[in-house]
């Protein structure tokens, strides 16, 4: 792999930056692998490199149906955090945040995280309680957190509009300093390069049409390139999980739903920290650019069409401008969609599935980005050993039936 | 925004509806009688159609009763509404 750093920039400053390499080969498939992972996208590429680097499992292919960084890699608001209420969840999202911290140099790639922090503002007397409830149960589980009151939230954003007359008068936040945004395209380009490194074939515009299976077990996947064999699958999509379990004869507890977010004009630097607001729902970052990133729930109705509807959009708008007066003649100039696959507690599915050999990573909802690393690491270790780790035990697909589900709506510190 | 014909009120807009998920999910008779997948099914499990979606909603803002629509969950086209205790049109 040709490193990147300061020298071979300079380096190839002096040949006018003509002999750059792709950063990963355009590999064709083969007719078999040990193991296939479904979905390129940040989640899933970061599986294959744990795979390969952790579990020294190189005969990997992912499979990728458009191009990578196409999808809710590159959809989101990149906001990065591990704030969340219950065990379950911390452990796996504050797996996720350290693996963050290291990201760049693990994969000689910028990744461009930046800890900023996140503010989670409360606007009543309830929002307050349970923040000091959220923040004081992070803390037990290792997780950096401070409960902030008016005057420190004022201190951080000084154009946050706290006065006592609000409609929704900002009493207060949790604020996890670690917390931050990263660069989402680079995520997804940086894993794709590490993995191909290290032996696993990235190959886009391969559509998974079937699932293969003989006696109860899969055995390779149809693709628009043809039948590829394989002796684990694991599928990591996000927006067709259904369909890809229809494929595989079970049903999952999901709904697909736009979700929806705009980026504005460039400002000058002026927000250094990530805004969220659960009663209001808004939430807000500046990236490097200068645009303000700005995103909020789902559109109420089922949908796969990569768009939702304007009133959502009005609805989060407002939101903004209750708590930014100073954002009121901002224009926007980007807006889209992407569709996350919700599930009934707020938490994703990683793990085994009435087939075996088949594995699921799936239901991530609004909040899947903050989770790249994480996933793909717990999730390499399940695709390796055939069993999930520690971490993702609690997020089985039979949680459905015994009830011990992780509730995360609301405990995570933002509504869902 | 959705232009979503109410049985009873006419085409409004959607901001006017709540909606309500997957229609004709039927609660088990004997819930004592089935074992916990199939009760897990019934309360958690969706089909999430991609295409045709028979589902509910409620004129919330409106007349404030429940109906069924057909949608197409990709382009966002309703093919037809009808009151929860009628047949499809």
């Amino acid at each position: 792999m040709q490193s990147y750093s300061i020298f071979s920039l300079a380096r190839h400053a002096l040949s006018g930056h003509k002999n750059w390499r792709p950063a990963w080969r355009a590999a064709t498939p083969r007719r078999r692998y040990k193991v296939i992972i479904v979905g390129g996208g940040g989640h899933g590429l970061a599986t294959a490199y744990y795979l390969a680097k952790v579990h020294g499992i190189t005969d990997v292919a992912v499979l990728e149906k458009g191009w990578i960084g196409g999808g809710n890699t590159g959809r989101n608001t990149t906001i990065v955090r591990s704030n969340y209420l219950w065990d379950g969840s911390a452990a796996l999202y504050e797996k996720s945040l350290k693996l963050w911290e290291g990201l760049s140099q693990d994969i000689n790639y910028n990744v461009m995280y930046s800890q900023r922090g996140v503010l989670n503002l409360g606007h009543n007397l309830q929002d307050m309680r349970d923040i000091r409830r959220r923040v004081n149960a992070n803390r037990l589980n290792g997780i950096d957190g401070e409960v902030l009151d008016t005057a420190g939230v004022k201190q951080r954003v000084p154009f946050i509009n706290t006065s006592a007359d609000a409609r929704y008068p900002v009493l207060g936040a949790s604020w996890q300093p670690r917390a931050g945004i990263a660069r989402h395209d680079a995520v997804a380009w940086g894993y794709a390069r590490a993995a191909d490194d290290l032996g696993v074939d990235i190959i886009e515009n391969c559509e998974v049409t079937g699932v293969r299976r003989e006696h109860g077990r899969v055995v390779g996947v149809d693709t628009t390139h043809g039948e590829i064999g394989a002796d684990r699958v694991g599928v990591v999509v996000a927006g067709h999980a259904g369909v890809l379990a229809d494929m595989a004869g079970f049903r999952l507890p999901l709904e697909s739903h736009p979700l929806q977010a705009l980026v504005s004009e460039p400002l000058k630097p002026m927000l250094d920290t990530v805004v969220m607001s659960n009663a209001v729902h808004v939430y807000v970052s500046q990236s490097d650019k200068g645009e303000l990133v700005i995103g909020a729930g789902i559109d109420a109705y089922n949908g796969y069409g990569n768009r939702g509807s304007f009133q959502t959009m009005e609805h989060f708008l407002t939101a903004l401008i209750e708590l930014y007066p100073i954002f009121s003649r901002l224009r926007m100039l980007r807006h889209w969609g992407g569709i996350v696959d919700t599930s009934p507690d707020a938490s994703p599915i990683i793990g085994k599935t009435p087939v075996d050999g088949l594995y699921f990573n799936v239901g991530w909802g609004t909040g899947g980005f903050k989770a790249t690393p994480g996933s793909g690491w717990v999730f390499a270790h399940t695709l390796a050993t055939g069993e999930p780790h520690s971490i993702n035990a609690p997020f089985s697909l039979e949680r459905f039936h015994s009830g011990a589900l992780v509730d995360e709506h609301g405990a995570a510190a933002v509504a869902h | 925004m959705l232009l979503i014909t109410c049985p009873w009120c006419g085409p409004r807009d959607e901001s006017e509806f709540s909606y309500g998920g997957e229609a004709d999910i039927v609660r088990p008779p004997e819930p004592e009688a089935i074992d916990d997948a199939a009760w897990a099914d019934y309360v958690f499990m969706r089909t999430n159609t991609r295409g045709l979606h028979r589902e509910q909603w409620v004129h919330a803002h409106g007349c404030r009763r429940w109906f069924k629509a057909e949608r197409d969950t990709v382009t966002y086209d309703i093919r037809a509404t009808w009151p929860m205790n009628e047949e499809a049109p």
